[in-house]
């Protein structure tokens, strides 16, 4: 039977098929932060259950951290305690932790990639919807909650059911300015926040193939928000020149066996699809949401749909747009390039680009915050941290940040945001914060005019 | 785990679609290190106002509506993968959640709690929002066994879906450490064969 390359992964990973219920799948790499796993822990505690595998389980401290003064103690109580527990229970359980201020620290998502933990062909789980960031090198990578953190600890397994299978379709050519995160946001405005709901999605079409790295691992982060569990691309020599000479990437007769490997992890001509989704290149534009979910996403310069139901109008109520509006100049007063969607070197590498030599608007909060220690010492490497301090951009230290708001990034009640991360839910970077979805470019353009702008008329 | 098997009870009708996990628990209570006190913050920003003062045009707020059922709009519990989520709809008190739609991983995480999630048609949810509209003090009788959700009033009722597996873990209230705990050996012989093989990824930390 001709195999897709989510087949080929998953099937090679199920230790046991249970009839008529779930899969026993095998999870080569757990990755582990201090927000999920406590519970897990104690649970095992509780059941005086050993860690199974904790050779194969990563930690790493990102969500709750604070992107100031990181060598100074944790100045929130509860945050503390959380990355002390993070750090006892690594420590009694044999895991290895890149703490705060360990040089390879960062979002679980961008510093996995980046140490060469995430290989192709791997199944990786994480206490993390973004998980599915990881499906860029061609692993089935997937977010689980704490109960199934708890699993994986104590049996390297988790009891799943076979996800239907969805492939979208990019082919053409991208217009100048257009970024893998227009790409996504494109797709999900088309398809809506549940249409991936109970399928993995694979991207494919010269778009996906001719992206790096880091722009697939964009693509496949925002998979969750079309309800994905998770999303893949198949690997190919980009994939290998990436992972290739990583800290813990195979080496020498080690890489080559697995590059051999490697290259069967493509979905298999005629293998069939429960869906499929074609999109043209050419159609897609700078992308900004306008709503309370990641599928409200208009072009930067088109205007709100008018046709909407009870939820739309809540939502935009709450973002105080109004149908049909058009949301160029609007003024804003905040921008945030950072999270495990858009933190990587290119990210701020197509910002500073912009930037140089131009100022932020006097009315503009800008925060940049970067997935990593390993990016941060890139950004200084590269000089991009002069690009941003004289355009009066605020450079912080590595996390999640004001993604999700848990420290003390948070986006003033009433404010919009225009920010690289995931999601626009309400309060989602603060209390009463009303963030606007976008690339770094759009952000960074917006800084830099202070309002909403077509800036693509400005690019080389 | 709690078992699942029947429940009747009133309803408590939250009329949003897309409700995520943001809203139905907040990141900023993320903090906690145990599964205690999520219940006091659900639906936090909905329920109170900055202030702290109770939101009367809440659902959870009007005296009229009570019971250990939420029925909600479609794709319930979207978003982030927090299982908090579900212990804060738990410790509320509710013991089920009807919707048209359900996010993949909260409904994994509700099953891993005990909290059924009913998925019902759409047409069948309005006819559900409808009759809890009309008359406040309206039961729904949930029946796992028999995978079915009625309207105790007019006795309309529908089939939904349950994975078998989860079913019967619900009704014994096992969970899935048990089960995979008891299966070590045969994880342990597949780490075993795997490890003979070349085409397949090593430990590499």
């Amino acid at each position: 039977m001709k195999k897709t390359l989510f087949d080929k992964i998953w099937d090679s990973h199920v230790v046991e098929s249970i009839p008529n219920g779930p899969d026993i799948l095998y999870i080569d790499k757990h990755l582990i932060h201090e927000v999920t796993s406590p519970q897990a822990f104690n649970e095992l505690k509780e059941r005086n259950i050993p860690v199974f595998r904790p050779d194969q389980i990563v930690a790493t401290a990102d969500h709750n951290t604070p992107t100031i003064n990181q060598h100074l103690p944790v100045k929130d109580l509860l945050s503390r305690k959380q990355l002390k527990e993070l750090s006892q229970n690594c420590e009694e359980n044999n895991i290895t932790l890149y703490g705060l201020g360990h040089s390879y620290n960062g979002i679980v998502h961008v510093m996995a990639p980046e140490l060469g933990i995430t290989q192709p062909g791997m199944t990786i789980v994480c206490g993390d919807s973004h998980t599915s960031t990881h499906g860029a090198f061609g692993t089935i990578a997937f977010g689980i909650g704490t109960s199934q953190v708890t699993q994986v600890f104590a049996s390297q397994c988790l009891l799943v059911e076979k996800p239907k299978k969805l492939r979208v379709n990019v082919n053409g050519k991208l217009k100048n300015g257009v970024l893998p995160k227009d790409v996504i946001l494109y797709i999900i405005s088309k398809l809506g926040t549940n249409s991936g709901t109970g399928y993995f999605c694979e991207y494919a079409g010269n778009v996906f193939e001719e992206m790096s790295m880091e722009g697939r691992m964009t693509v496949c982060n925002m998979s969750i928000e079309m309800g994905a569990r998770g999303g893949l691309i198949a690997p190919d020599q980009t994939t290998i020149d990436y992972v290739e000479g990583r800290e813990f990437a195979p080496k020498g007769a080690e890489l080559d066996k697995m590059k051999a490997h490697w290259e069967t992890l493509k979905t298999d001509e005629a293998a069939e699809f429960d869906q499929e989704y074609s999109f043209e290149a050419e159609d897609i534009e700078p992308m900004i949401t306008y709503g309370t979910n990641p599928g409200m996403g208009i072009k930067l310069t088109g205007s709100i749909p008018v046709e909407g139901n009870k939820s739309d109008s809540k939502a935009l109520a709450y973002m105080d747009f109004k149908p049909g509006e058009i949301l160029l100049e609007k003024p804003i007063n905040y921008i945030f390039i950072g999270s495990c969607t858009n933190s990587r070197i290119e990210d701020f590498r197509v910002a500073a680009s912009y930037i140089k030599g131009k100022k932020k608007a006097e009315n503009v909060n800008a925060l940049i915050v970067p997935g990593s220690q390993q990016v941060a010492t890139q950004i200084k490497e590269e000089g991009l941290d002069k690009v941003f301090e004289e355009a009066g951009f605020t450079l912080r230290q590595p996390g999640c940040s004001a993604c999700l708001a848990m420290n003390d990034d948070k986006i003033p009640e009433g404010e919009y945001c225009v920010s690289t991360s995931n999601r626009n839910f309400e309060g989602r970077q603060g209390p009463g914060s009303r963030t606007i979805l976008a690339s770094p470019l759009t952000a960074a353009a917006t800084a830099i005019s202070g309002k909403i702008s077509d800036y693509t008329q400005n690019l080389n | 785990m709690e078992k699942f098997i029947q429940l009747t009870d009133t309803v408590v009708p939250l009329d949003a679609e897309n409700v995520d996990t943001d809203q139905i628990i907040p990141a900023r209570f993320l903090k906690a290190t145990d599964k205690e006190g999520f219940g006091e913050n659900l639906f936090r920003d909905w329920r109170f106002d900055k202030n702290g003062k109770p939101n009367e045009d809440f659902v959870l707020n009007q005296n009229k509506y009570s019971g250990s059922i939420l029925l909600a709009g479609n794709n319930f519990g979207c978003g982030s993968s927090r299982e908090h989520a579900a212990w804060a709809i738990k410790a509320y008190g509710f013991k089920a959640v009807v919707s048209s739609y359900f996010a993949d991983i909260f409904k994994g995480n509700a099953l891993n709690n005990g909290v059924l999630p009913v998925q019902v048609s759409p047409k069948f949810l309005h006819k559900l929002f409808t009759s809890v509209e009309i008359d406040s003090n309206e039961k729904f009788s949930i029946d796992l066994e028999k995978q079915m959700i009625r309207i105790e009033s007019s006795g309309d009722a529908e089939h939904f879906d349950i994975d078998p597996y989860k079913k019967t873990c619900l009704i014994n209230g096992y969970d899935d450490i048990d089960f995979l705990t008891s299966k070590l050996e045969a994880i342990k012989n597949y780490e075993q064969k795997r490890s003979g093989k070349q085409a397949v990824p090593q430990e590499t930390l």
